[in-house]
């Protein structure tokens, strides 16, 4: 934690991906753990390249936890209400 | 400078506390209805109406879209439903709030509440100076829980506002007021031209919504939400059916193999059936 404002990003960040971990499908991954474990790694870099490396992977776990629990979702959703079972109503 | 649109809109949208997506019903002890002491969350297709609401905003000139306001009928915990909405994008929320223990509300009556809100706001002289009219209702089709998929329709005949159900596409003439909506039906798709105001629910193909992120869930905090009672709006939440039982379809139970044709021939006319 080299500055300020990575020191901030750094925190936003594991806020951020600790609420996301709350939803996480499987209940033998442990999400928290695994986020705790590779910060604490992390902490006490000093390179600025290395220390943006480290967020934009935050980041990039992030998006694709986002997009497993959307396409989980959606895939849900359709499989639920799939098309052409939806209208009951003519079309008059 | 560029002129003022002549007609701003006003977006409500109604959203529900319904059981999560991913919780497996089951039904209570009592055999009275579903076990709800499980996860809830926003029904799934009003995310869908509260994106679109957004979308809208986006899409149409600046400041066309004037307010969107998100409204939910339910106990306190339907709060947390409302500050997903404000978080999304939603400019304030309203809260009508019932008993703890109460029965869940049937469609007729969240549309009587509906309709007894925005004729509220409507017809109030200075509500409208102030704040204009609420032109168009976006809401989800049906709800995941109950799968009724009748609230929308009851609120626009009791609003006599027209109604475009099952929306895959919605565009908005905001100058000739007027929406042309791409409805899913059975075979296939549908547009409709309705005029302002107009009651719009959205079906699972019209987008895709976005995530709540955790800065805008701390902003949402400080957005308005309206608390009110059912005695404010004069509607009674009795409900006018009983359930006399609920119960799971029957286990399934395992099939047999058979080895040729002749065998399942032979296999169905032990079963009874016999050709045509």
């Amino acid at each position: 934690m080299a500055s300020r404002e990575t020191r901030l990003r750094a925190l936003a960040l594991y806020k951020e991906l600790h609420r996301l971990g709350r939803e996480y499908p499987d209940p033998s991954y442990d999400f928290h753990g695994r986020m705790r474990k590779l910060f604490e790694k992390n902490r006490t870099l000093t390179d600025k390249d290395e220390i943006e490396n480290a967020l934009k992977l935050g980041e990039y776990i992030k998006n694709e936890t986002l997009a497993l629990y959307s396409l989980r979702k959606y895939r849900h959703l359709k499989r639920m209400y799939p098309p052409g079972s939806s209208s009951t109503t003519d079309s008059s | 400078m560029r002129p003022s649109p002549a007609r701003l809109l006003n977006i409500l949208v109604p959203v529900k506390r319904a059981v999560d997506y991913s919780v497996k019903i089951r039904v209570n002890p009592q055999q009275t209805g579903i076990d709800t002491n499980v996860k809830h969350s926003m029904n799934p297709f009003d995310e869908i109406a509260v994106e679109e609401a957004i979308r809208l905003r986006e899409r149409l000139p600046p400041g066309t879209v004037k307010h969107i306001k998100a409204i939910s009928i339910g106990p306190a915990k339907s709060l947390d439903v409302l500050r997903t909405a404000l978080a999304v994008g939603a400019d304030s929320a309203a809260h009508v709030v019932l008993p703890e223990n109460a029965p869940a509300p049937e469609p007729l009556a969240i549309a009587k509440t509906l309709a007894s809100y925005i004729n509220l706001q409507n017809n109030d002289a200075a509500k409208v100076a102030k704040d204009g009219k609420v032109d168009l209702v976006v809401l989800g089709k049906q709800a995941i829980d109950d799968d009724l998929g009748v609230t929308g329709q009851m609120l626009a005949g009791l609003l006599g506002w027209g109604q475009a159900t099952f929306a895959s596409k919605v565009e908005v003439d905001v100058g000739r007021g007027e929406v042309v909506v791409t409805r899913e039906i059975d075979g296939g798709a549908e547009e409709v031209r309705c005029r302002l105001p107009v009651v719009i629910t959205t079906d699972l193909r019209l987008n895709e919504p976005r995530y709540a992120s955790l800065p805008n869930i701390m902003k949402a905090k400080k957005k308005p939400v309206e608390k009110l009672a059912p005695s404010d709006l004069g509607i009674d939440y009795t409900p006018q059916l009983t359930t006399l039982r609920v119960t799971e379809p029957p286990k399934r139970v395992g099939g047999g193999k058979v080895g040729s044709v002749q065998e399942l021939v032979e296999r169905l006319k032990d079963a009874g059936i016999t050709g045509v």
